[in-house]
This record gives C-alpha cells, sequence and structure tokens, in this order.
C-alpha cells in the first residue's frame, strides 16, 4: 500500500509534466500524436527540460506534494495504488497520479459512459445531452464528462437529476471550476460524483492538457457518445481515443445544415452507432458488457389527467407552446390558460423565457 | 416712449410669462434686441420691420431697443414676432396703450403680416389665464386650441393688420371655434377585428389593457406582434377630460397638434429602435418632452427591444417607475409626465428565426435573453408569447371588435378608480406593494396557491406581486371583490418570469 494513496515515484513524474507544460505543447505538436509524449518514460521526460527543472526532479520533495493535495482537499491514486481506476492502465500513456475532488471509486464505475461535445453547441444539442445524461442516470449508469460549457455542462446536469454519480475530468487543477461558469456545477459534481484530473493543484492549464484530459474520459467510460461537434472539434479525439482503446462510439445525428452536427454526422457515416436517446446508449452497453440491459428507471407515471388537460399536454408536446397556438377563441383561451397553469404546476411543462410553454422532461 | 406686452414662452410642457418691453427713442435708426433671446427671437427684427411695412404701418426710423424679460429665461422660437411688432406699434404711438389691457398676445409673422401658427398654444392660453389676463391674441389656426381654456376671450386673427383692429376694438374676432382647421384625415381606426389568428390572445391583451400592465409581446417575426400592439390603444378605455387636456398640451408643445380641439384618440408612440436616451425621455438644452412623455396616457411601443441601446433604456426606468421624468440641463430642472403603457416586442433569439429554424448557439441566446432581461423587465407584468398563426385561423375566424373588448377594460377600470381615485392612482398596474397587500384581498386558497407557485416556480418577491397585480385585475374583469385561485393561476400563466434559463447555457 503506497501511503497516502500516490508514491514517491508517481509524484515526482507529475510535478515533471508539470514543470515541463510549456514545452509539452510544442513536443506536442511536433509528434502529433499524444501516446507519444505523456507515454516517454522520465529520463525521455528530462532530456526536454531545461537544467533548472532537472535540478527540481532531483530534489522533489513528495511530503510536500501530498500536504498541498490535502490541503486542497484532494484525493490521491496514483498507477501503483489500488485506487487506480483499472480501465486506464489500458491506454498507452495511462495518467501517473490521478487527483481526485469527492469520491475516487467513483471512477471505477464498470459500465460508465462519456458524453461529450461542442461548448457553443444548439439547444437541440443541449437539450439531448441533458436527456441522455439523466436517462443514463435513471438507470444507474455513471456518466463522464469534461465539464465544458454546452454539451458537457448539460450532460453532467442531467446526470445529477437521476441518482447515478457522474464524472468530471478536468484538464487542469481539479479544485478550480474551469470555466468558472460552472462553479456550481463543478461543487454539484464533486459531491455527487467525483472530479479528477492528472495534474496537481495549482497547475495551470495548456493546451495539450485539453486534448490530453479527452483521452481519460475515453478511457473511463465503456462508451463514448458524442452529442453534436463541428468537423474539426476536440470532441471528435475524445471518439478517436475511445476508438483505439476499443470501446464503442456512439453518436447524436444532427441536421445536416447545422455547423455543429458536421462532426457527429461524420462520425456516424465512419461507422459509429447513432444514438438517439438513453435506452438506445443502454442497448449499446449491454452489447459491450454482455450483461443484460438495464432498465432506466422511469419518473412515476404522471396521475390521471382529465382529457382536455391531456390534449392540450400532447399539443404543447408536439411544439405548440404559445396561447394563441393553444386556443382559437377568447374563452377558449382562458381554459388553455388555466389547464397551463394546472399542467406546469404538476411540472409537466414548463414556461420558457419567452413565454411559451415546452415538455418538463 | 415705452410699451410693455404680455406674451408667454413655452417651458417644457408648461409656459412662462414673458414681457417684450420697447422702447423707442431719437439717435441713429437702430434695432437691438436683449434678453437672451435665442437666434431665432433675433431674427425676428426682419420679420416685424417687413411685416409692419407691407401692413401699411410705419416702421420707426429712430433707436429701437426691445427687451425680453425676465432675463434669466431663455427665449426660442418665432412665437416673439406679433408681441414685438405691437409693441413697436404702441411705442410709436401707432396703438394706444390701453388697447393692451390685460392682453396676451403670441404668433409668428410672415414678411407680408400674415399670422402663422405656433408650438404650444394651449400651454400658453392656460399660462394666460393662470396670470388672470383676460383676452389672448393668436393666429387663427390655433384659435380653437386656445378657446379650450374657459373664460378667456381669444382673439384669432389672420394677419396684423385684423390683430391690430381687434385690439383696438374696430372689429369683432369670430367665434373661435368656427375658425378651427378641418379635423385633418384620421385613418381609419385600427380595430381587432382585423386580427386573424390571433383570438387566443386576446384576453391577454384585455387584462393588460384593462390593468394598465405593461406587456411584453415575444415571438418569431411576422407574427403579428406590431399588429396587435397597434390596436391596443382601440381596447384602452377613452381619455378623461383631464387626461384629453393634458394630451393635447403636450401634442401640441411637440408639434404634433393641428391648433383644433381637444385630443381624443389615445397617443401610440413607435420609435425607432436607433433612438437615443434624451429622445426617448426628452432632454436637450431647452429640454423638450421625449416620446415617453408624448406617450403620456397612451402607449409607448418598442420593437425589437434587444436592439435598442442600452442607455436609452436605463432611461426608462424612473419614468416607468415614478410616471414623470426629471431633466437636468445646466440650471434647469424639468419634469415631464410619463404615464404610458409599455408594450414591448422582441424575437426569440438574435437569428429572428423562431424554434425550428433557429442556429443561435447557446452562448448566442445567453447573450439575447441578458440584454433583454434588464433593469425594464422588472416593471412589465405581463409577458405573451406570440406564436405562429395556424393556417387555417387566418382563414376563418372571426375576432371580436375592440369595442366589445373595450366595453369590459372601462367597466373594469371603473371597479380600480372606485377602489384606486382616493391614492389618486387610475389602474392596479400603477398600485405599490404596501397598496397591493391593501386592496388585493385574495381568498384563503388562492393565497395558498400563491405561496405554492412561489415555491415550485422559484418566483421572486417581485414577481410574486406581479402575479397578483394581474389577478387583482383578473378578478376586476370577473367583476369579483376578491382574488381567487382561478385568478392566480391564469396571472401565473401571463407572468414574466421564466423559469430558470436552461442552466447549460
Amino acid at each position: 500500500m503506497t501511503p497516502a494513496g500516490a508514491c514517491d515515484t508517481c509524484l515526482r513524474r507529475t510535478a515533471l509534466i508539470v514543470m515541463l507544460s510549456g514545452r509539452l505543447d510544442v513536443e506536442w505538436r511536433r509528434r502529433s500524436v499524444a501516446a507519444r509524449v505523456l507515454g516517454l518514460p522520465d529520463e525521455d521526460l528530462l532530456a526536454l527540460a531545461p537544467e533548472a527543472a532537472r535540478a527540481a526532479y532531483e530534489r522533489f520533495d513528495a511530503g510536500a506534494a501530498r500536504e498541498r493535495a490535502v490541503g486542497a482537499g484532494i484525493v490521491l491514486a496514483c498507477r501503483c495504488s489500488p485506487r487506480y481506476p483499472e480501465r486506464l492502465r489500458a491506454l498507452p500513456d495511462p495518467p501517473a497520479v490521478l487527483h481526485v475532488v469527492g469520491d475516487p471509486a467513483a471512477l471505477s464505475a464498470p459500465d460508465a459512459v462519456a458524453i461529450v461535445g461542442a461548448r457553443r453547441a444548439t439547444s437541440y444539442g443541449l437539450d439531448v445531452a441533458r436527456a441522455l445524461g439523466r436517462g443514463l442516470s435513471l438507470a444507474d449508469v455513471p456518466v463522464v464528462s469534461g465539464l465544458a460549457l454546452g454539451v458537457d455542462a448539460a450532460a453532467h446536469h442531467g446526470a445529477l437529476e437521476g441518482p447515478a454519480p457522474t464524472v468530471a475530468v478536468l484538464a487542469a487543477a481539479p479544485e478550480t471550476p474551469y470555466p468558472s461558469q460552472n462553479r456550481a456545477l463543478h461543487a454539484a459534481v464533486a459531491a455527487r460524483g467525483a472530479v479528477v484530473s492528472e495534474l496537481p493543484p495549482g497547475a495551470p492549464a495548456f493546451r495539450w492538457c485539453f486534448v490530453a484530459r479527452n483521452r481519460i474520459v475515453a478511457a473511463l467510460s465503456l462508451v463514448t457518445v458524442i452529442v453534436e461537434a463541428t468537423e474539426r472539434s476536440g470532441s471528435l479525439t475524445t471518439a478517436d481515443f475511445a476508438a483505439d482503446l476499443g470501446c464503442t462510439v456512439a453518436a447524436v445525428p444532427g441536421r445536416v445544415t447545422t455547423r455543429t452536427a458536421a462532426g457527429t454526422n461524420g462520425l456516424i457515416q465512419t461507422g459509429a452507432a447513432l444514438v438517439s436517446s438513453a435506452d438506445d446508449v443502454l442497448d449499446l452497453l449491454a452489447e459491450a458488457t454482455g450483461r443484460p440491459r438495464r432498465v432506466a428507471a422511469r419518473p412515476p407515471p404522471p396521475a390521471a389527467l382529465a382529457p382536455g388537460l391531456r390534449r392540450l399536454l400532447t399539443a404543447v408536446e408536439e411544439g405548440r407552446g404559445a396561447l394563441g397556438e393553444l386556443a382559437a377563441g377568447p374563452e377558449e383561451a382562458r381554459t388553455v390558460l388555466a389547464g397551463l397553469g394546472e399542467l406546469e404546476f404538476r411540472g409537466l411543462i414548463r414556461r420558457t423565457f419567452g413565454g411559451r410553454y415546452e415538455p418538463a422532461a | 416712449m415705452i410699451a410693455r406686452v404680455s406674451t408667454f414662452a413655452v417651458d417644457g410642457v408648461t409656459s412662462r410669462r414673458v414681457w417684450v418691453e420697447a422702447d423707442i427713442r431719437q439717435g441713429l435708426p437702430a434695432f437691438t434686441v436683449v434678453g437672451l433671446a435665442d437666434k431665432s427671437v433675433r431674427e425676428a427684427r426682419e420679420r416685424v420691420r417687413a411685416a409692419l411695412v407691407n401692413s401699411g404701418f410705419e416702421f420707426p426710423a429712430k433707436r429701437i431697443t426691445v427687451n425680453l424679460a425676465p432675463a434669466d429665461l431663455r427665449k426660442i422660437g418665432p412665437g416673439f414676432d406679433l408681441p414685438l411688432a405691437i409693441a413697436l406699434l404702441v411705442a410709436s404711438g401707432q396703438l394706444d396703450a390701453d388697447a393692451l389691457d390685460a392682453t396676451a398676445i403670441i404668433g409668428e409673422l410672415s414678411l407680408t403680416g400674415e399670422l402663422r401658427a405656433t408650438r404650444g398654444t394651449l400651454a400658453i392660453a392656460e399660462g394666460a389665464r393662470r396670470h388672470g389676463l383676460r383676452r389672448l391674441l393668436v393666429p387663427r389656426g390655433v384659435a380653437a386650441e386656445a378657446a379650450l381654456v374657459p373664460e378667456l376671450d381669444v382673439l384669432g386673427a389672420a394677419d396684423l393688420e385684423e390683430a391690430v383692429a381687434f385690439l383696438r376694438g374696430a372689429a369683432e374676432p369670430p367665434e373661435p371655434h368656427e375658425l378651427a382647421p378641418p379635423e385633418p384625415e384620421v385613418p381609419a381606426p385600427l380595430d381587432l377585428a382585423d386580427v386573424r389568428g390571433h383570438n387566443g390572445l386576446i384576453p391577454a391583451l384585455e387584462v393588460a389593457a384593462a390593468g394598465g400592465h405593461n406587456l411584453y409581446l415575444h415571438g418569431p417575426p411576422g407574427t403579428g406582434k406590431t399588429m396587435l400592439a397597434r390596436r391596443l390603444p382601440s381596447i384602452l378605455p377613452p381619455l378623461t377630460a383631464g387626461e384629453a387636456i393634458e394630451v393635447t398640451r403636450i401634442q401640441s408643445v411637440g408639434g404634433l397638434h393641428h391648433g383644433g380641439g381637444l385630443v381624443s384618440v389615445r397617443p401610440f408612440r413607435a420609435p425607432h429602435h436607433t433612438i437615443s436616451a434624451s429622445g426617448l425621455v426628452g432632454g436637450g438644452s431647452q429640454p423638450t418632452p421625449g416620446e415617453a412623455t408624448l406617450a403620456h396616457h397612451g402607449v409607448l411601443f418598442l420593437d425589437e427591444l434587444s436592439e435598442f441601446a442600452r442607455p436609452s433604456l436605463e432611461a426608462l426606468r424612473q419614468p416607468l417607475e415614478d410616471g414623470h421624468v426629471t431633466i437636468v440641463r445646466g440650471q434647469k430642472v424639468m419634469a415631464f409626465p410619463t404615464r404610458f403603457m409599455l408594450v414591448a416586442a422582441s424575437n426569440p433569439c438574435p437569428c429572428g428565426m423562431g424554434d425550428d429554424d433557429c442556429s443561435c448557439s447557446a452562448a448566442d441566446l445567453a447573450r439575447h435573453h441578458r440584454r433583454l432581461s434588464g433593469p425594464l423587465l422588472d416593471r412589465i407584468d405581463v409577458l405573451l408569447a406570440v406564436g405562429r398563426p395556424v393556417a387555417g385561423a387566418l382563414r376563418d375566424e372571426q375576432a371580436p371588435p375592440s369595442s366589445a373588448v373595450r366595453e369590459r377594460v372601462v367597466a373594469a377600470r371603473e371597479r380600480q378608480a372606485a377602489r384606486l381615485e382616493p391614492h389618486g392612482l387610475a389602474c392596479n398596474a400603477q398600485m405599490s406593494a404596501r397598496l397591493l397587500r391593501e386592496h388585493a384581498a385574495a381568498t384563503p386558497s388562492a393565497m395558498r396557491l400563491l405561496y405554492e407557485l412561489h415555491d415550485r416556480h422559484r418566483l421572486s418577491a417581485r414577481g410574486h406581486g406581479r402575479v397578483l397585480r394581474v389577478a387583482r385585475t383578473l378578478a376586476d374583469l370577473d367583476e369579483s371583490a376578491s382574488v381567487g385561485p382561478e385568478h392566480i393561476t391564469l396571472a401565473a400563466g401571463l407572468r414574466l418570469e421564466a423559469a430558470a434559463l436552461a442552466s447549460a447555457a
């Protein structure tokens, strides 16, 4: 058993990578394949390092590093620790140490699903990501994502609506919410699952960190689902990593005229599975594990609705969400308005920013 | 010899008395105007000279000094032409000074001596009355407007010669009402019956009109938001006598009045979204009323709300809150009335394509929403989504005429007035939080529902008040003394506060 979850060697390697961060951006582009850099042994990495870094490497104080981590509320798990998620060992360049805010056990779930996608997503993409996250969580499947704006955040939000833990893999320091807009989400994920990073507290984010993060997202999951990605999106690297690891890659189709659908539609064209609901993902998961498919716990069926309310709900579900689209005359409008109030009160529909109603689920 | 003529200068939407003093003495011929006169007033010298000579009077070839008092008020505009000419006639002995007894004079002169209408006649006539003057000499075109003020003899003259004849008592001025210019052709009033496919929205418009609630129309372009907004004045109650006077005075000062009788239709102002803050609430070195004041007792319609500049919208805060706007320019402080009903409209997203064809990213939408959810929305009680009308509805159904809706609105307003008159208010939208507690008596079950809504929909305290306010109006429309749960439910369906925006955005 390694003390406090991480051994000196692994901590020293992590410190070396942080010292080399700036340099790695350059190396990264030169070798073009992620594994080639982060997979190098310490000695080769040292060859890239400036003189000062080498000295610091020699004088490395593992105790101080552990103290810093504990001070930041971080749990450590290194490659030599039993806490280290087995799935990560399949990577050619597994991270030396995982820095976890939250529960490290959440990382070792046998059937996690990654949901990633565009930051500048459309409302369609956000809705789908959220529905997928919720559906999987209701089936007790943990959702892994990157806590980025857009699809990632929506997936986390959805997952938090179900009972399962959710895991956010950050590019840099795990205790710092990045981007800062997702502060509340960061805290919620840490409380319900885990926020994890291969870099220690305080480490700044470099460009390579984001791609390196994607390999961890892919490796932690059995199935990787891409919701909206442009043709050159970083989300596609996650799909590449997943494919390299032999995991199932799936994508949500989009309108061919939408820019953020080009990447996902392209994935489907080249053989990724097409998913349109959490059920589809659960089928893929069953296929991958060979275990019987989990049944998503459905939200309790709504109490019986009066026929009028039922009709109204159906109309809203069909996209007729404005008062004028639901009522033909002034008298009817009052009934409709009252019915909408009733449905909203029961949590079946919700009033949006512009005053339209839409299904709540 | 010296002469003094009483006249008035328009100051904001009221008037201030101004004395025109003329002094004629021996010396090199000269004509000087002093007393903080604007360029347009100094130009009066040339018009007066020509008008006098062309009307058969003598222009004294002596040293003429004209003073406009009080000297601290900047005098602007051509309205001082006639008083100046009359002062010269008195000072040069061509007209008896007694002819000016208790008389105010206003009007612009042409070179031929003809009189032209000037702005703000009603405000000036009221000023004359206030100062105890008995006669007012004005150009013919605005005589009917001046005659709106009781107990004031209005002399409506066509030209300088006639004006002098009236002052001398040599001719009898015609009855001012006969001088009213023909009513300008009023386009057929817009009626709700012309609107197809939006019948379902009529109750919402009715509530907004009945309670004077500010209204926000939200929907894709081309769905009829503007069409609905333009028909709102047709369902608002008719102007009361007092309101009509106020509106006429403001329109006259703003140059929108044709000089006839009282304005009878509620104003509808729809400024373009490029308007500046001072254009909207009034301003300028000599503050003039802005669109908010021109819409007093009527409707101010802001189409494409998100396109308005932030400072312009911020400037509307005080007018909305207080019903008047205070403008400070230099050493001048001026208040303009601004009790209008705000109707705003905007697209659901920046691209304006609507739900299905929208290509905006979540970030674009969030930015759009942020622009809209500024301080202005705090004062809007009713939010209405306007969808695309269904094709069949466009063809078939007939909307009720405005008059039918208006009847209900008027009845509801009367109930409100009975309740709110002691507080000097006219409609529910003007109730403060304290009055709301006092007057929006809700049944226990309605209160329970409201509190549940409060918890479930995360209604803010302000949103809570807005729902109750609108519910009170719904109860008034139903002729119900207290607010019932059904009113709360309906009001909640029109509330502005939406569930938190997609939190992922």
